[in-house]
């Protein structure tokens, strides 16, 4: 396969047709119930949540319920008024809080999938504490006493990614990118330029295979050549694979040092 | 951007190369920027950089606000040894730290230390918009992290002074990163029951704001403090129009319920102070 540039990958990380959210939670869970709203405000359409089945028939693996949330974009202009282009208001990282808090007193996993060109730059979230809500998130789920797992599917940007990305493995597909915020915001602000997006994206380490090396993320799951797009069923069954191979590992663990190892995990982070 | 800078009126002082370099206040005058009063630079200073005219609160150095807070003599630097770090291999981005160095005579957008403040101990970080706008990279992260854990180790409060533009960029995801890492340690510091006051003050935005500045269980600010997670052009941008008079301002976050009371920096020592012994559990 020839070698795909960062910026190659962007394109792909947001192509309309690239599976969403909901198009890994019906492939890789069974009878999901979705659950709404912060409790507090509304409901943030862009953030998805509830429980569902995960288990494994075929290996003998019977299902156990788990918690899962997921950034969720369109893949139409009219989906993605409704889902608001997967950038999320404070009520949805704080709905996505509620529901991991609950999957806590309940005692079930957590899976999140990342899929945002950032937290909502408006007006009613600065009034609802866009920031605050981001933050809170960071500091409860470092500490939240059920195993997490991250799963970068598109474009994770910024810290609206990173308020559901604080878990005890963080992975990317293939073609998703994970970054600090958009190659066209780094461009503007660092170049000076927004049109330079294409040399920024080559320059931020914003792929899996580069943030690996660095060791932002712990695994890189496959996809087939063009895109996850072209195989989703493939994709979806590596990543239930490794989901489900990963909770029973860190199952054996036990709450504390589940939650001190998931403080190692990003106490290291930028330090060499 | 927050003084201009009339004349030089000594031309060998500007030649001078002594720590004062790094507040923005160069020359004997200044023209507040706000009343646009000249005043004389001494007495800003005496008055806690605070315009004697209008009550502007201009943007002081971490060295002046250190000076502000803790008692004479407490001040005992934490991590310090911390290096700035360059995961991207950023083009000309550590010749620019350097440079700033010599030229502000800081050494990195925080600085950390254990003090006592009117003779309570106390640990304090001081972020200094004038490196790098206050970002937090990797250094920033690390010093914060040290100062957090070190308040736990000598169970002692903590008292952050916010001023930053955000994540700093250069540092990519790994500046992302520090604010996983900095709210996981006051998850630590909370649940071992230990003070935690947050101060914004101008401006404090994007990464900082989404992480530990947002965190305190006391959260002060200085009077019209900038305070947000999105920049004010930003949201400009997304939403096609002007943003009213005073949005994102301390008046507004106090008005919208994100921080408990807006302290003039004149009484900021003596409120920490009075924070501090509210929260011990033995009587005065
Ligand atoms: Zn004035």
């Amino acid at each position: 396969m020839a070698k795909i540039t960062a910026s190659e990958r962007v394109n792909l990380a947001r192509m309309a047709e690239r599976p969403k959210a909901l198009d890994y939670i019906n492939e890789i869970f069974t009878d999901f119930m979705e659950l709404h709203g912060d409790r507090n405000f509304g409901d943030d359409k862009s953030i998805i949540g509830g429980i569902a089945y995960l288990g494994d028939s075929s290996k003998k693996i019977s299902d156990f319920p788990v918690t899962v949330i997921g950034e969720q974009k369109g893949k139409n202009v009219k989906e993605n008024m409704e889902r608001n282009f997967g950038m999320c208001n404070p009520e949805g990282y704080r709905k996505a809080l509620r529901l991991m808090k609950q999957a806590e007193k309940f005692g079930r996993p957590i899976i999140t999938f990342i899929d945002t060109p950032g937290a909502y730059p408006g007006m009613g979230a600065e009034e609802r504490g866009q920031g605050e809500a981001i933050a809170r998130n960071l500091m409860e789920m470092s500490e939240l006493e059920v195993p997490i797992i991250c799963v970068v599917i598109g474009e994770g940007s910024s810290g609206g990614a990173l308020a559901i990305g604080v878990g005890d493995r963080v992975v990317m597909l293939e073609n998703a990118v994970y970054s600090i915020l958009s190659p066209e915001g780094f461009a503007s602000i660092l170049y000076k330029d927004a049109s330079k997006a294409k040399e920024a994206a080559e320059n931020m380490k914003i792929t899996a295979q580069d943030l690996k090396k660095l060791n932002v993320i712990d695994k890189i799951i496959s996809e087939p050549e063009g895109g996850a797009q072209n195989d989703l069923k493939q994709v979806a069954s590596s990543l239930k694979e490794y989901i489900i191979k990963t909770i029973k590992e860190l199952e054996k663990i036990s709450k504390d040092e589940l939650v001190q190892e998931r403080y190692n995990k990003f106490r290291k982070m930028g330090q060499y | 951007m927050v003084i201009d800078k009339i004349k030089k009126v000594n031309k060998q002082e500007k030649q001078e190369k002594n720590e004062k370099a790094s507040d923005m206040m160069i020359g004997k005058w200044i023209k507040c920027d706000n009343c646009k009063q000249i005043l004389y630079k001494e007495e800003v200073h005496n008055n806690f950089s605070v315009c004697p005219n209008c009550g502007k609160h201009f943007r002081i150095s971490s060295r002046r606000r250190i000076k502000q807070i803790a008692d004479e003599g407490t001040f005992e630097e934490i991590g310090a040894e911390v290096e700035t770090q360059d995961p991207l291999n950023f083009d000309g981005y550590l010749k620019k730290i350097e440079t700033l160095r010599e030229k502000t005579k800081i050494n990195e957008a925080v600085k950390c230390g254990t003090c006592e403040i009117n003779g309570e101990k106390a640990v304090l970080a001081v972020m200094d918009s004038n490196f790098m706008m206050g970002s937090m990279g990797s250094c920033v992260g690390e010093r914060i992290t040290l100062a957090i854990e070190k308040s736990i180790e000598l169970k002692l409060p903590l008292v952050i002074f916010c001023v930053s533009g955000g994540a700093r960029m250069q540092e990519g995801i790994i500046s992302l990163m520090q604010m996983a890492k900095t709210s996981a340690a006051l998850a630590k510091h909370n649940k071992a029951g230990l003070l935690y006051i947050s101060i914004l003050t101008d401006p404090t935005t994007g990464g900082v704001t989404a992480s530990f500045a947002s965190l305190g269980d006391v959260i002060l600010s200085e009077p019209n403090a900038l305070i947000g997670f999105a920049g004010p052009r930003v949201i400009e941008q997304t939403i096609n129009q002007k943003l009213p008079e005073g949005f994102q301002r301390s008046e507004f976050l106090l008005e919208h319920g994100f921080i408990d009371k807006i302290v003039e920096r004149k009484d900021m020592k003596e409120t920490l102070y009075k924070i501090i012994k509210l929260h011990k559990k033995e009587v005065k």
